[in-house]
């Protein structure tokens, strides 16, 4: 009985550690103060402010449209490359292939950030293309996200019931055909998954972004930073409020996916 | 013409020859059953005729057609996979329907077959489920009902019944036998159970690394088995040395008595021995008997229902006709 009662306390404490300073977060984005840290009774007036903040809602919205596209598009890559990884027996430079894939996930982002830089700067100085900004952070976003979704694609393909795949051949569908009727529905928890953890990667990103966004384009992580660096404004908690809604969403859409695989 | 022509197949994986320079002929309308343990080829063998492994060297030649270079989904034939392979997001009706859809079939004519295929194995009310709601015999029924549909020249069974328990084996054996003969289809079965492929095949093929040891219809192979490994391999045998050449001699060709054989008519062998083991089998028993030419298996059957006809160390004759020996090549 002792040792049950310690053992919650110990769990209390070990909850609370992580998740007191997120609910003091949400606490705070609704207080009257102009202080960050003072409470001065309920209020919704921050909210309203962020509404009405343009900057704010701006880098928002480029962010949302950078996740969107960045997951969508490592989604399929990634899906591409943990096919491979998972299904091509060998071929010359397999194991190179398969680090090379993975190899953006252990990378620092400083390194990956600097690289892209050069990469791009160049880029614009030859061709004219790209232009710094939406496109540059997409891409950039696209190139660490599908090492993510491959390691999970390719988890899932690995225990994968190949007859599943010759008996669809067998009964007179093409290998596409296969892939699009059989495979594909059966590893779409594991797509999806892989496109979640991209666009939540993506959502939150400020090293790299800020390597390769010009001067024009800001995201929500860099306004953000930038603006605590001048001085904090309860705003930020609000904003902060909106994340873990939507961080939550996720994950908890994430872990149904996951459980929903036949 | 024959359904099935394979003329020198070879498959190598590795430094593995899976499938060693096979000739064989199936005839329309056989059940035909591959036999042998495992890694003897016989499923290698099958998966050539469906086309999910190409021949290292040889032809494969179905319903007079060579098969080099045509996918699987292009041959005329159905496979049942032996872990039944069914689809486990869709319908029982979806996955019966899966290959009709392939052949762009209008909706009515599909809805159509699929019932039929779904009655003839009498599952016709759960097209709406899942395979994970199914039993275990339903699933292979619905694996045979899917590759039936596409009413294939060839149907190829991959241990079609290893996954069933005893019972339901005995039963899905007339079944499967029925359905072959009712549709006038070819089937070709692969089987590690001598028993399962003597008791259903027309003809049957014993496979020992890679190759074919030896074809013909079920009795012929156990009758008159040609080689050492054969005669082992499909029941019991007792091997002799005779001369310098080896016999086969089945433990149910040999009589077993207390008395001495009577001297007319003349049993052409005659031998006196002591049962040193006593196996029960219910139906049967087999005795382990040693004698001069050493220890011998014996069977018999059990009339006397008090059972224990004959005791451990008891002295007893042995006596076979002539002919009961099967001369071996090897």
């Amino acid at each position: 009985m002792g040792h049950a009662r310690l053992a919650l306390a110990v769990l209390a404490f070990g909850y609370a550690f992580l998740y007191l300073p997120i609910a003091l977060v949400i606490v705070y984005s609704f207080n009257e103060s102009r202080l960050v840290t003072v409470w001065a009774g309920f209020s919704t007036k921050w909210w309203t402010a962020l509404l009405h903040n343009e900057a704010m809602l701006s880098a928002a919205w480029l962010s949302l449209r950078i996740a969107l596209l960045s997951a969508s598009a490592a989604a399929v890559i990634g899906l591409a490359a943990g096919y491979v990884l998972a299904r091509v027996p060998a071929f010359f430079g397999r194991t190179l292939f398969g680090s090379l894939v993975i190899a953006p996930m252990v990378m620092p982002e400083v390194v990956m950030g600097i690289s892209m830089l050069l990469l791009f700067v160049g880029s614009e100085r030859l061709l004219g293309w790209p232009p710094r900004g939406f496109l540059t952070i997409a891409i950039a976003h696209i190139t660490f996200s599908i090492a993510f979704v491959a390691v999970v694609v390719q988890a899932r393909l690995v225990d994968f019931d190949r007859s599943l795949e010759e008996a669809a051949m067998d009964l007179g569908a093409t290998p596409w055909t296969t892939f699009l009727t059989v495979t594909l529905p059966l590893i779409a928890p594991a797509v999806g998954s892989g496109w979640l953890l991209a666009f939540t990667l993506s959502l939150d990103d400020l090293i790299l972004t800020q390597f390769v966004s010009g001067a024009q384009s800001q995201t929500l992580p860099m306004l953000v930073y930038s603006s605590v660096r001048l001085g904090v404004d309860p705003q930020i908690n609000v904003l902060a409020t909106v994340i873990v809604a939507l961080a939550a969403s996720a994950l908890i859409l994430s872990g149904w996916l996951t459980r929903r695989r036949a | 013409m024959p359904i099935v022509q394979i003329e020198g197949a070879s498959k190598r994986f590795g430094p593995v020859t899976a499938v060693d320079k096979v000739d064989l002929t199936i005839e329309r309308g056989e059940l035909f059953a591959l036999l042998g343990g495992s890694g003897c080829g016989k499923t290698t063998l099958l998966r050539l005729l469906a086309g999910f492994e190409t021949p290292d060297g040889g032809r494969i030649l179905i319903d007079g057609q060579d098969m080099a270079g045509v996918p699987p989904h292009r041959r005329p034939v159905n496979m049942m996979f032996q872990s039944y392979a069914l689809f486990p997001h869709m319908s029982v009706a979806d996955n019966v329907a899966y290959g009709l859809r392939r052949e762009g079939l209008p909706k009515g004519a599909i809805a159509e077959r699929v019932a039929a295929a779904l009655a003839q194995v009498k599952l016709a009310d759960h097209g709406s489920r899942r395979p994970s709601q199914l039993s275990g015999g339903q699933r292979q029924r619905v694996a045979l009902a899917r590759a039936l549909v596409k009413r294939p020249k060839l149907l190829l069974l991959d241990e079609p019944l290893a996954a069933l328990d005893r019972k339901l084996r005995e039963g899905t054996r007339f079944e499967l036998v029925r359905l072959q003969e009712e549709l006038g289809l070819t089937f070709v079965m692969v089987t590690h159970d001598q028993e399962e492929a003597m008791s259903m095949s027309t003809r049957l093929a014993v496979m020992d690394l890679g190759r074919i040891k030896q074809v013909g219809p079920p009795h012929e192979v156990y009758e008159r088995p040609r080689s050492r490994f054969v005669a082992d391999f499909i029941g019991i045998a007792n091997i002799l040395p005779d001369g310098n050449r080896w016999l086969a001699l089945r433990p149910e060709k040999i009589a077993l008595g207390v008395a001495e054989p009577p001297s007319a008519p003349l049993p052409a062998h005659r031998i006196a021995g002591e049962i040193v083991d006593i196996a029960y089998e219910g139906d049967r028993s087999l005795y382990r008997v040693a004698t001069e030419r050493g220890v011998l298996l014996v069977s018999a059957a059990n009339v006397a229902r008090d059972g224990r006809s004959f005791q451990r160390n008891q002295r007893v004759w042995l006596a076979w006709a002539a002919d009961a020996a099967q001369v071996l090549d090897e």
